[in-house]
């Protein structure tokens, strides 16, 4: 039942079939198709040839070239590394002091130690470094822990309150909820706090209420902060005196980590980089705030 | 709709529906206290409504003999009004993804609506629920018509269609709820999962029983696509979905496969979905309603025969290529990327015939927008299956792979390919099944063109340039020897290429919903010329007639 005819417009023939009106040419496969196909299909056959390819048995053919993708990458990262040695080296058993006095290694510092941080610190730090409610500002001279290149470095390494053995430990307790303090008069110590960084606030405070709130806070405070609140490394505790505020600096949220203590937690970083990329880190930082005015 | 199925056919669907709650009560007793429950009241919620309507219908009067002169149409239209609110819907999520990328706070800190849930509610939406119903609709209606028979009874295109919406519907309520496989588009978990093959194997059947009986003792090329679309999907389908469930009480399960080899058989899955699901099924729709509208002959037969065998034999061998650089040993890699380079030739075959088509059609190009949704539709195939092979090539992949390339590769093909070829075949297919003389406003159909095409062209635009920075960025290194950037400076890279997309993909979604108006438009019947509506279907070539033996 199959009636060919011609295709006026093209000059083909159709198949004869028809399907709700739709017909089909038979028009022969275009020479550029088969060329093609031959083509992709030779370039196949020669790269199975080159490159590892079939499946035989359990084992595979490996390819003339005896090229395999992990001795590749393996080789690649070595190179790479044999390229930065050159530096990383130098880095690695020179002394924090040689080092900053090194434009050259500087620069490595600088470059590496930018791409270091923000991978892994910007999600809590910053990708400045300037920190947000509940961690730290790194740029400022006021350190929890110490800001000497050794002791910026063992926190990096340890973490505060985390998981590694050595990890340095830290708590601002809950004053209020535990009732270290009557709580009446936390809202005189909140004043007193305050105005030791800002004096405005505490303008108006009567003389003898400062004197008592100031005699509360050498007693349930001092001890970790300091007689002065300038604050004590041994003990983690931050400086109250400065302008430098991790938890908020206004009234709300100074009476909220008195009241209900903080403990803030920085993950152990020793398992996770190598010794020169905290080293890389510890001077990044060091650099960062000495550039920061 | 109830008229329409015999008495007979009216109590088997009281029977299924009566099977489906109890599955949907038993979900829930087993599922207590876990997402599963809810499921099962999703499940019996949506058999309960079928239930009403089947009692309030079920004393209407039978249908007469007379149907059988005619061809089934009702499960196709209904099928085209679900596609088009997928559409909009699943479009609508997409642009909003795309916006949560520029503005991350646009999750209004819910947790149903982080990028993690609603990125697959818009994946799931568009292919499965957009795409996945045109595909059914319109497979029953080039069915009939090249076969020149009705469809075998008045119950199965319905359980098929409806029963496939209901999976679509679990899959995505469910992420909401944190439920997922976690396997890119195979995401729903392993009692949708069943349910799908239930369905699935139900489409088949229908699918063979009706072109067993068709007219013309070839089968048009069409058919050949379709049904490598139905039977390739669920080999697919049932080797990926391979899970234990952790209990008959929880919605959780685990892979049968491990590492490595859950990765081959997940892209395994993954690349022929676009294979067969993004690509066969939409050829079928393309070899039907192109060749129709614009009223010439396929250019070569010949051409499709190897364009079919060339695109389902090497398309198997391809998914390995989503692994490139991975733990999958080096010469599975070496294969995907050699069949990936050769499948370019049956694809551009396959593009080209269908241009070539248009020889002696190119003027009602110029004037139809219809036409030209499917002639870009083909230009696009093309370009995208050129970027796929390209890309597919292991030292491009370096660079391309993780990044927005990836997404702005998928959209060419997804809008400029699937999206293009389903609304020109839906404006072709509307005033067809309606029997309506033309769609309402041609107007409107120019006006969703331009909308579809600028949508599409910034948005892959706007990933090309995002994606080969990213790449370029994660692989510069500074004199030092270390990376350059860190991954979050890629990010603020990005952002206005984020924007520029999120602004493409409105564009789109305008243009489907100006579609959905333009469709609802002529359904209602509002012809804009005051030509008088023809009794008969406006397609010259469709008389009603009989079935064939
Ligand atoms: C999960 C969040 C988090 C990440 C990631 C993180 N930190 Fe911290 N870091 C903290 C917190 C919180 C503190 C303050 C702890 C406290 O308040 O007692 C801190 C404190 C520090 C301190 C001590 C500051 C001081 O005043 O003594 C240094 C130094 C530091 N971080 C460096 C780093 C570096 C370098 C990285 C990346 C390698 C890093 N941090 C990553 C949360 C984080
Ligand atoms: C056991 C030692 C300890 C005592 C006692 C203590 N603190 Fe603290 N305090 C800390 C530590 C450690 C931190 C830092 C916590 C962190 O960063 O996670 C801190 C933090 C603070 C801060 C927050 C500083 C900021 O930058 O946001 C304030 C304010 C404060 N303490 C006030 C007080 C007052 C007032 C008292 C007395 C009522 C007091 N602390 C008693 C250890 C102590």
């Amino acid at each position: 039942m199959a009636v060919e005819e011609r295709d006026k417009h093209s000059g083909y023939m159709t198949t004869g079939h028809v399907w709700n009106g739709i017909k089909e040419l038979n028009t022969p496969v275009p020479r550029p198709v088969w060329l093609f196909l031959i083509g992709t299909a030779l370039f196949s056959f020669v790269y199975w040839l080159l490159m590892p390819a079939w499946p035989v048995g359990v084992t595979y053919t490996k390819g003339l070239l005896g090229i395999d993708q992990r001795t590749t990458v393996a080789e690649n990262l070595k190179a790479a590394a044999l390229a930065r040695s050159e530096w990383t080296q130098r880095i690695e058993s020179g002394s924090f002091k040689e080092i900053q006095a090194d434009p050259h290694l500087m620069t490595a510092v600088r470059q590496t130690g930018h791409r270091l941080f923000v991978d892994n610190c910007a999600v809590c730090h910053g990708t400045d470094a300037k920190g947000g409610k509940g961690y730290p500002n790194l740029t400022t001279t006021s350190w929890l822990w110490g800001g000497e290149p050794e002791q910026i470095a063992e926190t990096i390494r340890v973490g505060i309150n985390s998981a590694h053995p050595d990890t340095r430990v830290s708590q601002m307790p809950a004053v209020g909820r535990d009732q270290m303090m009557p709580g009446k008069d936390i809202p005189k110590v909140v004043r007193y706090v305050l105005g030791l960084s800002d004096p405005a606030a505490a303008k108006d405070m009567p003389a003898g209420e400062r004197e008592a709130a100031r005699t509360l806070f050498e007693a349930n405070c001092a001890a970790c902060h300091g007689e002065d609140a300038k604050g004590k490394i041994e003990m983690g505790a931050p400086d109250l005196t400065d302008r430098f505020w991790i938890y908020g600096g206004d009234q709300q949220s100074v009476l909220a980590t008195i009241w209900d203590g903080r403990q803030g937690h920085m993950p152990t970083w020793e398992a996770r980089l190598s010794p020169v990329e905290r080293k890389i880190l510890t001077l990044y930082l060091v650099d960062l705030r000495a550039k920061t005015p | 709709m109830l008229a329409q199925l015999t008495r007979d056919e009216r109590l088997n669907a009281l029977i299924i529906l009566f099977v489906v709650a109890a599955c949907g009560v038993a979900m829930m007793i087993a599922g207590q206290g876990d997402p599963l429950g809810l499921h099962g009241g999703v499940v019996l919620a949506a058999a309960v409504l079928g239930i009403f309507g089947v009692v309030a219908g079920y004393y209407a009067p039978e249908p007469s003999e007379a149907r059988f002169s005619q061809y089934y149409d009702d499960p196709s239209k209904i099928g085209i009004i679900l596609a088009m609110g997928w559409a909009v819907f699943g479009m609508f999520i997409g642009d909003w993804v795309a916006w949560l990328l520029v503005y991350p706070d646009l999750t209004f800190d819910a947790g149903w609506s982080s990028f993690g849930r609603i990125r697959p509610v818009h994946t799931t939406a568009v292919i499965f629920g957009f795409g996945g119903n045109a595909l059914i609709a319109t497979s029953f209606h080039v069915l009939q018509r090249t076969s020149g028979a009705r469809l075998p009874d008045q119950l199965l295109p319905w359980f098929v269609l409806f029963g496939y919406n209901l999976f679509c519907l679990l899959a995505v309520t469910g992420y909401m709820m944190g439920i997922t496989q976690s396997k890119e588009y195979a995401e729903p978990e392993w009692y949708a999962d069943l349910w799908l093959v239930v369905v699935w194997v139900a489409y088949f059947i229908l699918y063979l029983r009706t072109l067993v009986r068709r007219r013309e003792p070839h089968i048009y090329v069409a058919n050949w696509y379709y049904m490598a679309f139905i039977l390739v999907v669920a080999i697919l389908h049932i080797v990926n979905g391979l899970t234990l469930p952790i209990s008959l009480g929880s919605a959780k399960s685990y892979s049968a496969f491990s590492g490595v080899q859950d990765a081959m058989t997940q892209w395994w899955y993954g690349h022929n979905a676009v294979a067969f699901f993004l690509t066969a099924g939409f050829l079928g729709m393309m070899y039907y309603y192109l060749p129709k509208r614009a009223g010439r002959p396929i250019f070569s037969y010949r051409m499709s025969i190897i364009s079919f065998w060339g695109i389902v034999f090497f398309y198997m061998w391809a998914g390995s290529h989503h692994l490139h650089y991975t733990a999958l040993p080096h010469w599975v890699q070496t294969l995907g990327m050699t069949f990936s380079v050769m499948l370019l030739v049956p694809s551009w075959a396959s593009a080209g015939n269908a241009l070539l088509t248009l020889n002696g059609a190119w003027h009602k190009v110029r004037d139809d927008a219809t036409l030209r949704f499917m002639m870009v539709a083909a230009v696009f195939y093309g370009l995208s299956t050129f970027e796929g092979s390209f890309m597919a090539i292991r030292s491009v992949n370096s660079l391309s792979h993780y990044t927005d390339w990836t997404v702005g590769h998928v959209h060419a093909g997804a809008l400029g390919w699937v999206a293009l070829i389903t609304f020109g075949s839906i404006y072709a297919v509307v005033p067809w099944l309606w029997k309506r003389e033309r769609m309402y406003s041609a107007g409107l159909v120019e006006v969703h063109f331009w909308l579809a095409v600028a949508g599409t062209v910034i948005y892959v635009f706007a990933m090309w340039n995002s994606g080969i920075i990213q790449g370029l960025m994660w692989r510069t290194y500074n004199e030092s020897g270390t990376l350059a950037y860190s991954f979050i400076d890629s990010l603020v890279a990005m952002r206005p290429y984020y924007a520029a997309r999120a602004i493409g993909g409105l564009l789109f979604l305008i243009g489907a919903v100006v579609g959905c108006y333009n469709i609802w438009m002529t359904v209602r019947g509002v012809p804009r010329a005051a030509a008088e509506v023809p009794a008969a279907s406006a397609d010259p070539d469709d008389p009603i007639r009989q079935p064939a033996e």
